[in-house]
């Protein structure tokens, strides 16, 4: 057995055994490093397949920002968690059931299957000899060519769900004493002082 | 023993399988219900990027990384809902979430 298989077992053992993790944990805390650590697994078989551009990508993309994001979000919220894992052998056998099936299906389609002899002829964009190019280059070169539309889409939508998401978590509070500093440079000695006739012995 | 598609094919089904069972194990928490749909769309990124590699077609990989993109919206989006949600409501208990009666 080669170095690489070990390795591809290693990652692909890791990766699985922390998405078991990431669905079974009782914390949801632990839950997101699990899900780090299947992210960080998962780049690793990215590197083995050669696709170095989108195994960094998944580590900064995925590890730095989306489940940085569900740990803040995890750990901010104040939710009584025991509360909702209440149910949670209910749904078990039929879960189980469910997934059984889906994997079984999956492996069958797997199992009968077979390359066509000249996909290689087929490619969209053929994959330049790694020797001559690196993956990065190679996919620069036509990310803004020939995948140009593709990638600006991209870009609205990631400009679409920056918009949603400030305009759904954006909220005015009522009662929130702030600064206001047009209100205190406009201001006159009229509005601001009052004077006051104050009879001896007597208060205002 | 040579790693071949099939091999990543497997890993993919089988994280595939794990997000899909992790929805129904988890019906009432929806930050684990997420979680679980971003290991769905990481199974989906494995397939795209063991094909690419292994027929030597760049197209794969691009797709995977609008996959990346769309992924890292809905992330984005679905824990703003979960934010405001929970502001309104303080729960985030699936089950209670029928205010539009669908």
């Amino acid at each position: 057995m080669t170095v690489t298989a070990l390795v591809f077992y290693l990652f692909a053992a890791i990766t699985v055994a922390s998405g078991f993790m990431v669905i079974s944990a009782r914390n949801p805390v632990h839950s997101v490093l699990f899900l780090i650590l299947a992210f960080f697994n998962a780049a690793g078989l990215f590197l083995l397949l050669g696709a170095e551009f989108l195994a960094m990508i998944l580590v900064i993309v995925y590890v730095g920002a989306v489940a940085v994001l569900f740990l803040f979000v995890v750990m901010m919220l104040d939710v009584n968690f025991v509360e909702l894992r209440q149910g949670f052998l209910q749904y078990l056998p039929v879960g189980a059931l469910i997934g059984l099936i889906l994997l079984v299906e999956l492996l069958l389609v797997f199992g009968s299957w077979s390359v066509l002899p000249e996909a290689g002829n087929l490619a969209a964009a053929r994959a330049p000899d790694a020797a001559t190019l690196s993956n990065t280059d190679a996919l620069g070169r036509i990310l803004y060519t020939q995948y140009l539309l593709p990638f600006q889409a991209a870009g609205a939508i990631l400009l679409v769900a920056m918009i949603g998401a400030i305009v759904l978590t954006l909220r005015s509070r009522p009662g929130v004493k702030r600064q206001k500093i047009s209100d205190q440079v406009t201001r006159t000695m009229e509005t601001a002082v009052e004077v006051k006739k104050v009879q001896p012995g007597q208060g205002i | 023993m040579e790693i071949g598609l099939g091999h990543y094919l497997t890993v993919a089904a089988i994280l595939f399988v794990i997000g899909v069972f992790g929805i129904f194990l988890n019906r009432k928490n929806v930050i684990i219900i997420l979680m679980s749909v971003e290991l769905i769309l990481l199974a989906v990124n494995i397939n795209l990027v063991a094909f690419s590699s292994f027929l030597g077609d760049l197209a794969g990989q691009v797709f995977a990384l609008l996959i990346l993109t769309v992924a890292a919206g809905e992330a984005a989006i679905g824990l703003a809902i979960l934010v405001i949600y929970i502001r309104n409501r303080g729960t985030i208990a699936v089950e209670d979430i029928n205010l539009m009666k669908g």
